[in-house]
């Protein structure tokens, strides 16, 4: 059986910062992802990247991905990668069996293991819900951004948090026509500058309201969106059917937390986080010794706080596996500043207070 | 269908690679996954679901909801939006379960 | 109005321009209204003329004494929320940032936008700007009428 120092489940922004950080530390890593290649969801985020310029501010996503990974490259000697490559189980002596791509089991021994395995698209319950042509809003950005295929001609976007406005706007660039934004809740959900922005390209956002039904011989052909009250509960009387032969779904992200539970991490429910996240200490440790996470499967953010939150626990593991990186406290410090920087606004108020939730801290 | 110019991103012309899809021969490029190749050829249905049969095209492309599952080369359970397009490959809507087979 | 429909009020709007005297120069204006976790304007403007401060939760502040309306802020916000706008021989001239193919052409009439992405009137396109140093977003040089000082914020082809 192979057996490794340091097993990353994940290789998106979080596990390559982590990676980057244990081989400046002295410690080799092997990060095994699903995907073709690493990178995460960074691949198809086309858009210039908010934070400050220790989280690659004003980069795009897509050139923030080749940084980390190039950052990884320099440290070829440390590093190893398993991609198309899938963690199918986590147990408690930690060894985690895995499904490469000639569909082969086999298993991996680690000292340490760092689960950064992200999270995952939630679905909305309606009627015809699983017609083929409603996606989650990322597999549509995935789709048009990496593979150059649209979705579609006329799109409908279901959630106005900041994925349903930026991949609104990305559909606008590659020459989709977004019918509307359409948003439950009473305000819009994600940075008003990326509302701003499609409104002005004339799309229009609508809050107040959601998709009731889809329709399509095969595919989907048309979608019925009824006006809600502020108890979210459907005003008779205001449906009104749209053609659309694409829907995308954006209303939330749930942590890909399962491998978590398996190997029998203590999980809590925290609805501000996403879901079920394991409990966590301030070393992003979990209740199982040695088993560390990072990223949205700790609790959904912005992908600026997964980078950071990577490198920040690619340095515990070090110092866990007695390899000390030579400025290990000024960079915690700095991690940690960048971190509270990042959640310190309105829009971190969730996250605090999640935080806070999964600590047992009473939160002001 | 393919997007041909984009204001950020550059999409180079690939590889054409053909494969067969249901018996028929199609053909996508490299880079592509076989659920986007099949995506710019306008196939949107690539299961069925096991019990009302419904179809099901992909959702999630990350790999992880199931919905885009074919048989490849004649294996069930390929989650066609994370697997690459190879040349030749032998791609079949799926509408069940799965058959699990030994000589393989 | 921002939060349930991305458009700001006017009253809002206003508080990001300076008077009209000091649009005889070009200036920035940064409509970046709520606090969200951000400071590419501040660190890219090569003459300091925009604050965030420590908190990048906080919204710029522009110092008119500084700006030049040089318009690198404009395709160094993330957010594609600043304009440069100038008040000069009885014509509105902005500097906008866009994102979008085909570009306009120099001299082509186009469609003023005003923020809710109605049309409101022609624009002139002066001048376009895509250096490798912008990343993709060029910086588009547009004139419009005086009135549409305070409404324009894009343009649109005509087709």
């Amino acid at each position: 059986m192979k057996h490794v120092d340091l097993l990353i489940i994940g290789g998106g922004p979080s596990g390559l910062a982590a990676a980057k950080m244990a081989a400046e530390s002295g410690v080799s890593s092997l990060i095994i992802e699903r995907d073709t290649k690493v990178g995460g969801q960074l691949v198809k985020q086309t858009h210039m990247f908010f934070g400050s310029e220790k989280q690659y501010a004003k980069t795009r996503g897509i050139n923030i991905a080749e940084i980390l990974i190039n950052d990884c490259k320099e440290h070829d000697d440390k590093i190893s990668y398993m991609t198309e490559t899938t963690v199918v189980g986590l147990y408690p002596d930690y060894v985690v069996t895995v499904m490469d791509r000639n569909h082969k089991y086999s298993k991996i021994k680690a000292n340490t293991i760092l689960v950064a395995t992200g999270a995952s698209e939630k679905v909305l319950a309606f009627e015809n819900n699983d017609l083929p042509g409603i996606y989650g809003a990322g597999a549509v950005q995935t789709l048009m951004n990496v593979h150059g295929v649209l979705p579609g001609q006329d799109v409908v976007m279901v959630g106005s948090g900041n994925i349903g406005l930026i991949v609104s706007y990305q559909l606008m660039q590659a020459g989709v026509n977004v019918k509307r934004v359409i948003e439950a809740a009473s305000v819009i959900g994600g940075y008003k500058v990326h509302a701003s922005k499609l409104k002005r390209l004339g799309v229009e956002i609508t809050t107040n309201m959601t998709v009731k039904s889809a329709q399509g011989n095969g595919a989907l052909e048309s979608i019925v969106v009824q006006k809600l009250d502020d108890d979210w509960q459907f005003i008779p009387g205001t449906e009104e059917e749209i053609s659309v032969d694409a829907l995308c779904i954006s209303v939330g992200l749930s942590p890909l937390s399962n491998l978590l539970s398996m190997v029998g991490c203590e999980m809590k429910y925290v609805s501000a986080l996403g879901g079920n996240v394991p409990v966590i200490d301030h070393s992003h440790e979990t209740t199982v010794p040695n088993i560390f996470v990072a990223g949205d499967v700790c609790g959904v953010e912005e992908a600026s706080s997964a980078i950071v939150e990577g490198y920040y626990v690619g340095l515990i593991i070090g110092n866990r596996l007695g390899k000390t990186h030579p400025h290990y406290e000024r960079l915690i410090q700095d991690f940690t500043q960048q971190l509270d920087n990042l959640r310190s606004g309105p829009f971190g108020e969730k996250t605090r207070s999640g935080l806070a939730q999964l600590r047992g801290e009473q939160h002001a | 269908m393919r997007i041909k110019e984009h204001p950020i991103l550059d999409f180079k012309e690939t590889k054409k690679l053909h494969f067969m899809y249901n018996g028929k021969q199609v053909y996508g490029f490299e880079g592509d996954t076989i659920a986007s190749a099949l995506h710019a050829l306008g196939i949107k249905t690539l299961r069925h679901s096991i019990e009302l049969k419904r179809p099901r095209g992909f959702y999630c492309a990350i790999g992880n909801c199931a919905s885009c599952n074919m048989i490849v080369d004649g294996t069930p359970n390929v989650r066609t939006c994370i697997t690459p397009l190879k040349e030749g490959m032998q791609v079949e809507t799926q509408k069940d379960k799965g058959v699990y087979n030994e000589t393989r | 109005m921002l939060k349930t429909t991305g458009v700001p009020d006017k009253a809002l709007i206003l508080t990001r321009f300076p008077d009209d005297v000091i649009l005889g120069k070009p200036k920035a204006i940064t409509e970046c209204y709520e606090p969200i976790p951000c400071n590419p304007c501040e660190t890219s403007c090569p003459f300091e003329a925009i604050t965030v401060g420590e908190d990048i939760n906080t919204p710029p502040k522009v110092d008119f004494d500084k700006c030049t309306g040089c318009g690198i802020c404009v395709y160094n916000c993330p957010g594609l929320a600043i304009i440069v706008a100038q008040l000069k021989n009885d014509k509105a001239y902005f500097k906008i940032p866009y994102e979008f193919i085909p570009m306009p052409e120099v001299g082509e009439t186009v469609h003023a936008i005003n923020r809710a992405g109605e049309i409101i009137g022609e624009a002139k396109i002066e001048k376009v700007t895509l250096r490798k140093k912008q990343d993709k977003t060029a910086l588009i040089d547009v004139s419009t009428n005086t009135e549409l000082i305070h409404e324009f914020v894009t343009i649109r082809r005509m087709r």
